[in-house]
């Protein structure tokens, strides 16, 4: 993986010093709120309920062993021994003091990490395949330049105040894995007839309160205009995005005004001015980063072990493990694990330090000391030796992390919700855990097969809802207790589609009904292998709504605990809380 | 009254113009000595203004710069409000001006200018900041020193990292 060099140790560690001095200037009080916040947000650090959460960048997903054990770390000396893997591929922290955030930034300099950018109006961490340089399909790897990209857009000058946040995935497989139609920018790296790469790029993509699937502004720029091709869309959009309403402040709604045809006039007239010059890519500097990505020491092994099968027969765990949570990797003899952060009970994406620390043991064992974080919250080891499967899969049970569930109902994406979140309108983790209480048979997941369920606390749509097959986002309500919109139809990947909300908002005790009637429907109509997607997508939404509303719910329990207490009283909620 | 200019704290005395509500660009009364005027006041005014020594002229962060396309050799100063320091369309004006306008001369930061944007704002090709009247100029100059080394081109440096130095592990 890209390891820093003088430049980038240097930069990082002048931002560590810069924050540092702009902490203390709030705690004298020189700098108000208002002006520390987007401060503090360029660095990834909000106010949250509890007080404040640091979002760590994870480039493009990918981290190493020593990396990984410096969230533990962190997980440990600063916070309450856990962290949380986010949508975006990078990790969040909820339990900070403001004082320990600087020394917090300086543990992770030393292991080349930083928190630049996670937040705030300005470009945020590029995403990516979570399986580049290991995926069958893989055209081109990502990694290269997706570090590129993050190098461009630390501290870019121009681009650190924009109307608000930008988001950039990249894709280099036929499938695409990293959600490129829900980006602000979606790069998809191809090969044209000629074997030349380069990128096609989507603009205008976006979920939140108006969902939008991304157009093509280019079917094919050469890869060495990237950089300029990606600044004009950013000096199109800093100059002409609205800033008079947050709501509407996102590129997708500057690109909807004005057309795709007019933004990209103005984008293409930008772009003549700088195309071919000095911001053009060079073969070596691409060559430079390339060679941090090279194949690590792959040994020539057969592409079969017959012990699996044996111990697949004996052991349903380890075969429904395999089945799921095991992809084939494009070298012989090697395997991609992906461990499961969505153990039935616990929180979606939440690790402990503990199982930081073993996932950072298992990576130096069995993948070459790296991992990779998913756009779905799980952990990738993307080169094991076949052979080693069982014994990585014996370690990694003693510590919840093989859940096999990657794909169905229970690996469940949720925001954190009204619990951490200011913004949110309604729980989201309880309600993830009730669900996959509900849903827990594995042996009923199966059958269900591929499903992706998503919640949300509020329409920010952290929990990317409207790309689910079944999302769930709370709304608000004037009596201040949880509702939630249920839509089924959405999906990611190269069919992206936004999902149908099918009518009036449920309370919480009811989703787990709403689910468990979505499902039927889908098991009485579903055609042989056909997937909960293809089945909506074949009859549409309509019959499942007519199904989930044609029974009365049964009446809720009032006995149950304080359901509708936002913030539960085992949380200790510190003096500096907004809500305090 | 103090600005920075060219990285240290200088006496100036050029003074901003600014229209209240009231006051209409093309019959507004520009005072005497060297004032820097908004776009619109110069636009309207062009022709009085024309026999005028020494003016300089300001863009609002929703104006186009090649509105001045033409006249920009004229001026010795241009100003950029930033109504808020998070409006950042201020940084885009000041590259166009730089980079697209060819303009050479002296580009002042004015409004919300706060010690915290100033790298960025040097970056794109701001020579001269006029701090917020309520904070220590001093501590403001610091702000543009805040990084040493950069990875993207812009106006102050037009090479990227990696077309200017030989890159590796050491």
């Amino acid at each position: 993986m890209y390891r820093y060099d003088q430049y980038d140790h240097q930069i990082v560690r002048e931002r560590v010093a810069q924050f540092r001095d702009q902490v203390r200037r709030r705690l004298s009080g020189e700098l108000k709120e208002e002006e520390f916040m987007p401060l503090r947000l360029q660095n990834g650090l909000y106010m949250q309920i509890h007080g404040y959460m640091l979002r760590i960048a994870v480039p493009y997903g990918l981290i190493s062993s020593k990396q990984m054990r410096m969230f533990a770390h962190i997980a440990r000396k600063y916070d309450r021994g856990y962290g949380h893997f986010t949508t975006r591929q990078n990790i969040q922290f909820n339990w900070l003091k403001l004082e320990e955030v600087p020394d917090i930034l300086q543990d992770l300099a030393s292991v080349e990490m930083h928190a630049i950018q996670t937040s705030g109006n300005c470009v945020r961490n590029i995403t990516s395949d979570e399986f580049a340089g290991v995926a069958q399909d893989e055209v081109v790897d990502t990694r290269p330049y997706a570090e590129i990209l993050r190098q461009w857009s630390t501290f870019n000058p121009e681009f650190a105040y924009l109307p608000r946040k930008f988001k950039i995935a990249i894709s280099g497989a036929k499938e695409d894995r990293a959600a490129i139609y829900a980006h602000d920018i979606g790069l998809s790296i191809i090969k044209n007839a000629q074997g030349e790469i380069g990128f096609r790029v989507l603009v205008g993509g976006g979920l939140g309160r108006t969902p939008i699937i991304g157009v093509e502004i280019r079917d094919f720029i050469p890869w060495q205009h990237i950089l300029t091709y990606v600044e004009s869309i950013l000096r199109v959009y800093n100059q002409y995005g609205r800033r008079d309403n947050k709501f509407k402040a996102r590129i997708k709604i500057l690109v909807k005004a004005l057309g795709i045809e007019e933004f990209k006039r103005q984008v293409e007239d930008d772009w003549q001015h700088l195309k071919d010059g000095p911001g053009t890519l060079t073969n070596e500097e691409v060559a430079r980063v390339q060679s941090f990505f090279v194949d690590p020491a792959y040994e020539a092994l057969p592409d079969h072990d017959s012990k699996l099968n044996e111990f697949k027969a004996d052991s349903r765990s380890f075969s429904n493990w395999m089945l799921r949570n095991v992809l084939p990797h494009r070298v012989p003899g090697y395997a991609i694990v992906v461990l499961s952060m969505k153990k039935v009970g616990n929180v979606p994406g939440d690790a402990t330090a503990e199982q930081m620390d073993t996932m950072a043991k298992l990576a130096d064992r069995y993948s070459f000391g790296e991992l990779r974080v998913t756009h779905k919250q799980n952990i990738v080891l993307a080169d094991v030796r076949q052979k080693d499967l069982i014994s990585l899969w014996q370690e990694a049970t003693a510590y919840e992390l093989t859940e096999p569930n990657i794909g169905l109902l229970t690996d469940i994406i949720s925001c954190p919700g009204a619990e951490f979140c200011t913004l949110a309108n309604a729980r989201s983790i309880p309600l993830a855990k009730m669900i996959a209480e509900r849903f827990e048979s594995i042996d009923f997941q199966h059958d269900i097969g591929d499903i992706s369920l998503n919640i949300s606390g509020c329409m920010n749509a952290c929990g990317q809802h409207h790309i689910g097959n079944i999302g769930i986002t709370g709304v608000e309500k004037k009596d201040h207790e949880e509702w939630y919109q249920v839509s089924v139809g959405g999906s990611e990947g190269n069919e992206s589609s936004l999902g149908k909300i099918i009518g009036p908002s449920f309370s919480f005790d009811q989703i787990p009904e709403v689910i468990d009637r979505l499902l039927q429907v889908y098991l009485r109509e579903r055609i042989e292998a056909e997937r909960f997607i293809d089945t909506v997508r074949r009859i549409g939404y309509v019959p499942f709504k007519d199904y989930v509303y044609a029974d009365e719910f049964a009446v809720e329990d009032e006995s149950a605990t304080d359901k509708h207490t936002v913030v539960p009283a085992q949380y200790d909620i510190p003096y500096y809380s907004p809500r305090f | 009254m103090k600005i920075i200019k060219n990285k240290s704290i200088v006496e100036d005395d050029w003074s901003v113009l600014r229209l209240n509500a009231q006051q209409l660009p093309e019959n507004t009364q520009v005072p005497e000595g060297r004032v820097i005027v908004p776009l619109q006041v110069w636009l309207k005014q062009r022709q009085a203004l024309l026999e005028r020594a020494e003016i300089g002229v300001w863009f609002a962060s929703d104006e186009r710069p090649e509105l001045l396309k033409g006249d920009i050799e004229r001026f010795s100063v241009i100003a950029i409000d930033f109504p808020k320091f998070s409006d950042g369309r201020g940084y885009s004006i000041a590259y166009n001006l730089r980079v697209r306008l060819g303009y050479t001369k002296e580009l002042r930061a004015i409004g919300d200018v706060l010690r915290d944007q100033l790298f960025y704002m040097q970056r794109v090709g701001f020579d001269a900041f006029e701090p917020r009247s309520d904070r220590n100029i001093e501590d403001a100059l610091k702000g543009l020193t805040d990084f040493s080394e950069v990875y993207q081109k812009s106006v102050d440096q037009p090479l990227p990292l990696f077309r200017r130095v030989e890159r590796s592990i050491t």
